[in-house]
């Protein structure tokens, strides 16, 4: 009904931006930014080099890609599905532990080396990182499954609690799980480390080849972006959609829905299990307490903030968010410290910035950066049917929702 | 053929779900026999505090309840809002008024701080749904929630600026000491919780049935068109709901700080979680609900941590959450709500 008042009221859709132009892109800026950090930084002159490593340094650009991977799966359950999950940290958390769990020294009653490149002499199972990976999203996919099965039966609310339910308990397994029954589970607070570094190619990486692991974060950014894209235009990704947009609906079409629902539950853990692998091994450790609620809640406001559903404007969101959290708000306020010669601590403002960036966001563009033109629609459906009212009636449409 | 299959299956389900029921209940049963033959005295004083916690829970989880019930909405903004009175009125009764001990003026600030302190935080609820939610009313369910996080993050922004970013310690006004029956000791503050709470709980449910305004609470509640073509004015309605629970918050925040002596900014998000599974757990929009499951999940937390066969304190929140869970897919409605149908 919204769509054919639109085209009346002559207002124009943007046709969708190709995704060949938007992948080449990609491609593009993340060589450009490969060869610019490899060849580049290191010829010029001292001052720009230190500007470089107050503003963007190389392994923000590192943890920022973590962020887009676990974004990205997100971006399954929330953009594509139309599920909210309040408890993504929980995959996140179980990725990071998959990797302090087989490719660390933590487990040193068993001596189990495969495909990694450490010394065979030191005791823990040592596995190849590319091994751990495909572990992590098979541990993540199942958890994904265990707690999407509960929440079928569940409306839109309710399934935010339960997965924040989720998100709450498996962090406090991790907590607390130093002894359970006698058997050391996750090492407690204390936290797994470190973990081996990637090994590729019969080398290891060492702490400060930024440059390997960006090129390997952006494969599996890249990685994701891809099953995305393949998974939305295909039978999944349409029945996703069709979720989604009225649920009563697709399930009237044919649309299985509790196949449909856990497959994205399934996808988006396993994007959570892959970024959580890559953490553990970008921060060289696992630490149970890093694990909290305001993880869930950034994620959600990357994906809310580029735009749910759409790939790219996800991507977007997720630099943008992770490198305001990690350099560009301290860089920025130390710049004002110094310029004003004030003292304001400007990362204790975060809490304000992602409040105040989710309500506007929600008031003011509901869509996000770069939207995707079918949520776009249904997002502002109510709208739509405003402005056919005579303005002073308030009447709300039931058939609006 | 396709009825019978599904009718049976129905019915296995059900009966299977009563025996998993059965089960827990026995086990939980007999996991509480084993402690209070163990410990009597312990027992009886655990007890006593789960349930005191529960009817706190319950002053907060009624906000919840309240507002979901109202609008469907889920404010995760409350359980902060329930922090910021709790800092309101360590502020008014420790900072503004002077008072740190047990006196005859004491109690007179006391009332004074419950008062205002309902006061403040309905306002502070009030504003936010005048210039968050009411915008986004007919807006798809993500919008609002979304919202609603944010505004929870808004409001621990201004507690973490109000309170700073430790745990504060505040002297309480209230009496300590116990009184002990036989060889229980209650403690005072904790008899002075359920002065507070009684009353409170039976002016909401007096405003609620017996009044006009709880009369259009109830009719907006059921259908918004159609108590606006009965003249009733809904977004004041609304506004005087989330009032009503922003005063409840208020008086559990107060209630809170009194009785622990500690404020601290990040207090909201555990306790509302909490309040809110109680909310769910009791049949959310129920009122009755609310209080039942915020009095059991306190019971269920105050056994766990406290008793000698318990899994202990660290353990808290993940008993809590299972037990949500379990409740969520076993029966989505709670314990006292009534199964609805999708409407079309």
């Amino acid at each position: 009904m919204s769509i054919i008042t639109r085209k009346r009221s002559g207002k124009k859709q943007r046709a969708p931006l190709s995704q060949r132009t938007w992948s080449i892109g990609f491609l593009t800026l993340a060589v450009v930014i490969y060869i610019f950090y490899t060849y580049i930084v290191p010829h010029t002159p001292d001052g720009f080099q230190s500007q470089i490593q107050i503003w963007f340094p190389p392994s923000a650009l590192n943890e920022a890609l973590v962020w887009v991977i676990a974004a990205l799966g997100l971006n399954i359950v929330v953009g594509y599905a139309g599920l909210l999950d309040l408890g993504f940290v929980a995959f996140w958390a179980i990725g990071g532990y998959t990797a302090g769990w087989f490719m660390s020294g933590f487990f040193n009653q068993w001596n189990i080396h495969f495909g990694s490149e450490s010394a065979k002499v030191i005791p823990g199972i040592h596995l190849s990182f590319w091994l751990v990976l495909l572990i992590g999203a098979l541990i993540c996919a199942f958890f994904g499954i265990l707690i999407g099965a509960p929440t079928l039966r569940l409306k839109s609310d309710y399934l935010a609690i339960v997965t924040l339910g989720f998100g709450e308990i498996i962090p406090q397994i991790f907590v607390n799980g130093e002894n359970i029954h006698g058997f050391n589970l996750s090492n407690g607070t204390k936290g797994i480390s470190p973990v081996d570094s990637i090994g590729l190619l019969g080398k290891r990486l060492g702490p400060f080849d930024l440059n390997y692991k960006y090129m390997i974060f952006v494969f599996m950014a890249a990685l994701m972006v891809f099953i995305s894209l393949r998974l939305r235009s295909g039978r999944l990704g349409r029945a996703w959609l069709a979720i989604r947009e009225d649920e009563l609906a697709a399930s009237m079409m044919g649309v299985p829905l509790m196949k449909t629902k856990l497959a994205a539950y399934a996808v988006g853990a396993i994007s959570g299990g892959l970024a959580g692998v890559a953490y553990a091994t970008h921060v060289n450790g696992i630490f149970a307490e890093r694990f909290q609620f305001s993880i869930s809640i950034i994620l959600l406001a990357m994906v809310v903030l580029g735009g749910m559903g759409n790939v790219w404007g996800v991507m977007v969101g997720a630099l943008l968010i992770a490198w305001v959290n990690s350099t560009g708000l301290p860089a920025l306020g130390d710049e004002i410290n110094s310029t004003f010669n004030t003292n304001i601590n400007f990362p204790s403002y975060t809490f304000l910035i992602f409040g105040a960036l989710l309500i506007l966001m929600m008031l003011f563009r509901r869509e996000g950066i770069l939207p995707e033109s079918r949520l776009k629609l249904m997002l502002h459906e109510s709208d739509a049917d405003e402005g056919n009212e005579t303005p002073h009636d308030q009447i709300s449409e039931e058939g609006a929702m | 053929m396709a009825g019978v299959t599904y009718k049976t299956r129905q019915l296995r389900r059900r009966n299977i779900e009563r025996v998993l029921a059965t089960l827990a209940i026995a086990g939980a049963s007999f996991w509480l026999l084993g402690n209070f033959i163990k410990s009597p005295t312990q027992f009886t004083e655990v007890t006593f505090t789960g349930l005191s916690n529960g009817i706190l829970y319950a002053l907060i989880a009624l906000g919840y309840t309240l507002v979901y019930g109202i609008i469907e909405l889920i404010n995760f903004a409350h359980g902060d809002l329930f922090m910021l009175g709790g800092l309101f009125s360590a502020h008014f009764i420790t900072l503004w008024f002077n008072q740190h001990h047990e006196s005859g003026a004491g109690w007179g600030v006391l009332l004074l701080a419950l008062i205002s302190v309902m006061i403040f935080c309905a306002v502070i609820n009030i504003a936010i749904e005048r210039f968050a939610y009411r915008r986004l009313r007919r807006a798809p369910k993500l919008a609002p929630l979304i919202t609603a996080v944010g505004m929870s993050f808004i409001l621990q922004f201004v507690g973490l600026r109000w309170n700073g970013s430790g745990q504060k310690t505040w002297p309480s006004l209230l009496p300590s000491g116990n009184l002990v029956i036989f060889t229980v000791k209650l403690p005072y503050t904790t008899l002075i919780s359920f002065a507070v709470t009684i009353p409170v709980l039976l002016a909401l449910s007096y405003i609620v049935t017996k009044t006009k305004q709880g009369k259009a609470m109830r009719a907006t509640a059921q259908d918004q068109d159609a108590s606006r073509l009965m003249g009733i004015n809904v977004n004041r309605t609304i506004s005087f709901t989330f009032g009503l629970g922003g005063a409840l918050a208020g008086a559990a925040g107060l209630l809170f700080e009194q009785t622990r002596g500690l404020t601290s900014y990040n207090l909201g998000f555990q306790l509302g979680l909490i309040a809110f599974t109680a909310a769910v757990m009791g049949g959310i929009g129920n009122l009755q609900g609310a209080v039942l499951g915020a009095v059991i999940i306190g019971l269920i937390q105050g056994w766990n941590d406290g008793l000698p066969i318990g899994l202990g304190q660290q353990w808290s929140n993940t008993v809590v959450f299972s037990i949500l869970i379990l409740l969520m897919v076993f029966k989505p409605t709670g314990l006292l709500g009534k199964p609805t149908t999708e409407k079309v």
